[in-house]
């Protein structure tokens, strides 16, 4: 751009720091397997070999071992990631997208709307998820789609809250009153100028929900709520591996490694991006 | 002639709690404001901290809905705040901010915001848009360079200066300025009050400069009026009241104010600073006065005409012998 030319030179561009470059690797990977698992994965991830049940890791043929019905673990990782992963992003997106809309709208009509708005996020925060989500699945199966909304459910009043207050903030003075003054609609005060001077903020508070999704979904899959078989996910492996636990760790033990390091390198990820977004602070 | 603005007993009542567990006071920070304003005309609207005097302002643009009263524009009533037709008319009105680095988006380079009207309003052709704000900021004395950075990379005059060439994108014929010279250095004061001044001359604006700097207020305006707890005490041609002030509060104001080789004894005002959720009966001002007299804790004194486009609320001032009453 012109005015990155014509201003000083930012030290925008230095290399982030070695942590950071470590969880951006390990996300990239992750991405990679979801999307290309089923070139990447050696075996089918349902195929059972039957004479090779509960193999150790490192055996020839499968690296992470085998399940009790001969399942390659590895095979079952990949396909794992990937429906976490959707499962994760497509919450995160929905509940951030629902609860900025939420936000905005408590800021901008205030009164009644805005009342509304407070209890409903009052209620959520309220409510144990775990228990909500509990109902609505027995209520009514479960299915990947289902699933998905109901954990976009999950988190918005964070969003919701955040984007009211700042939203409040800057239009009782400052840029945002600015442009109303000067005779800007609505729309162009919230999406044009609120909505990308609170995004650093957002997208921190996402990169927070996004480990607690993809721990709810594996707890919802752990008690059987969740993924249903054949179909797989990280908490489901995890649940399905605890009987095993004594005799054959590894099934359980490579899922949890992967929803650690993944949640891990997502929120120190966010951590970093808060500053990096921020354009005084760069 | 119809006067570009016209304001009639403007009043804008808030609602005040004192303490937890305290009963809402209700708070004029603006009573009973009349005033008009021709094409071309500056007007310093001059009080302390308190007087109501940015509410006014904020009224007279309709950016808050007057409790009493009515501001009129252009002969035509003002519109309700955040209508169609409120938006429209901003092209026609605008305002300084006394923030300026509060005022600009900081993610959006100085450049992009002068454009912003432009593109609001729908003024010229797209790509004609950014050689018009270069313009701007070429009146205001920016360059294309400072054009180009963030607002948190300008110094608080060139901000300032910014958002003077925003408010002019769209050729506005009123421009109210709030307290715009007081978040700045007083060298840079004096630049950016002569460009207003400049710019006034040059593109026939009106103007409402508000502000507590007696100094500033008097360089750029024909006309003051002096408000205090949120009604006008005083009004009339700028050097007439500072030469010769009538009532006993815009003496003390004017006597306060420093000037080279001024001689003669300031005038003390005595008692507590106004609070307008207690506001004193009568006159707001007899308890700091020093001549009031019994009639002044029972009647508020209405801004009469002293003749000669001077207006004075005070009892003790006789018509067209102003002067000498108090």
């Amino acid at each position: 751009m012109a005015l990155a030319e014509a201003s000083a030179p930012r030290p925008g561009l230095a290399r982030p720091p070695l942590g950071i470059l470590l969880a951006l690797l390990w996300i990239a990977l992750m991405l990679f397997l979801a999307v290309f698992g089923d070139f990447v994965a050696p075996q089918e991830f349902t195929a059972m070999d039957l004479m090779a049940r509960l193999s150790p890791p490192f055996t020839e043929g499968h690296w992470l071992g085998t399940d009790e019905l001969g399942r390659d673990v590895l095979s079952r990782l990949i396909a794992s990631i990937r429906v976490s992963l959707i499962i994760a992003f497509g919450a995160t997106l929905i509940s951030a997208a629902l609860g900025t809309t939420l936000g905005f709208l408590a800021a901008h009509f205030r009164g009644w709307v805005e009342q509304a708005v407070l209890m409903l996020a009052d209620f959520q925060a309220a409510m144990p998820f775990l228990i909500l989500a509990l109902a609505v699945l027995a209520f009514f199966g479960n299915d990947l789609t289902l699933l998905v909304l109901l954990m976009g459910l999950y988190g918005w009043e964070r969003y919701a809250r955040i984007a009211r207050g700042l939203a409040i903030s800057a239009g009782a003075q400052g840029y945002a009153s600015a442009v109303r003054q000067l005779g800007g609609t609505p729309r162009r005060v919230y999406l044009r100028h609120i909505l990308p001077n609170i995004a650093s903020t957002l997208i921190v508070s996402m990169t927070l929900v996004f480990p607690e999704v993809i721990l709810l979904e594996s707890g919802l899959s752990f008690l059987g709520l969740g993924v249903q078989p054949p179909m797989t996910s990280l908490g489901n492996m995890v649940g399905y591996g605890r009987e095993y636990i004594t005799r054959a760790p590894w099934i359980l033990l490579s899922p949890a490694v992967v929803i650690v390091l993944t949640t891990l390198a997502v929120s120190s990820l966010g951590d970093w991006l808060r500053d990096r977004l921020d354009p005084t602070t760069r | 002639m119809t006067p570009l603005l016209e304001a009639e007993g403007l009043a804008r009542v808030y609602a005040s709690r004192r303490g937890v567990f305290g009963r809402p006071v209700a708070v004029r920070a603006v009573d009973h404001v009349s005033l008009r304003l021709g094409r071309g005309e500056t007007l310093g609207v001059v009080g302390e901290s308190g007087s109501g005097k940015s509410t006014a302002g904020r009224l007279l643009l309709g950016f808050e809905a007057p409790d009493e009263g009515e501001a009129r524009f252009d002969g035509a009533a003002m519109p309700p705040p955040g209508s169609p037709e409120w938006r429209r008319l901003r092209a026609r009105m605008q305002m300084i901010y006394q923030d300026p680095l509060g005022a600009l988006d900081r993610r959006l380079t100085v450049a992009a915001q002068v454009k912003e009207p432009l593109d609001i309003h729908g003024i010229g052709a797209p790509e004609d848009r950014a050689a018009r704000a270069a313009e701007l900021l070429a009146a205001t004395g920016l360059s294309a360079r400072i054009g180009a950075r963030r607002p948190h990379e300008l110094s608080g005059g060139q901000r300032q200066r910014a958002v003077i060439a925003r408010a002019l994108a769209t050729r506005p014929d009123l421009l109210v300025c709030d307290e715009p010279v007081s978040a700045l250095d007083v060298s840079i004061q004096a630049q950016v009050v002569n460009l207003l001044s400049d710019l006034q001359a040059e593109l026939g604006l009106a103007m409402i400069f508000i502000s507590h700097d007696l100094r500033v207020v008097r360089q750029i305006s024909a006309r003051v009026a002096v408000m205090y707890l949120g009604r006008i005490v005083e009004e009339g041609a700028a050097d007439d009241i500072f030469a010769r002030p009538v009532h006993p509060y815009t003496k003390a104001l004017v006597s306060a104010a420093p000037a080279p080789g001024k001689t003669g004894k300031r005038i003390l005002l005595e008692g507590e600073p106004p609070n307008p959720a207690a506001r004193p009966s009568g006159c707001a001002f007899h308890p700091r006065c020093a001549v009031a007299v019994p009639r002044c804790r029972a009647e508020v004194p209405s801004l009469a005409d002293l003749g000669a486009g001077r207006r004075a609320a005070c009892h003790l001032v006789a018509p067209l012998s102003g002067q000498e009453a108090a």
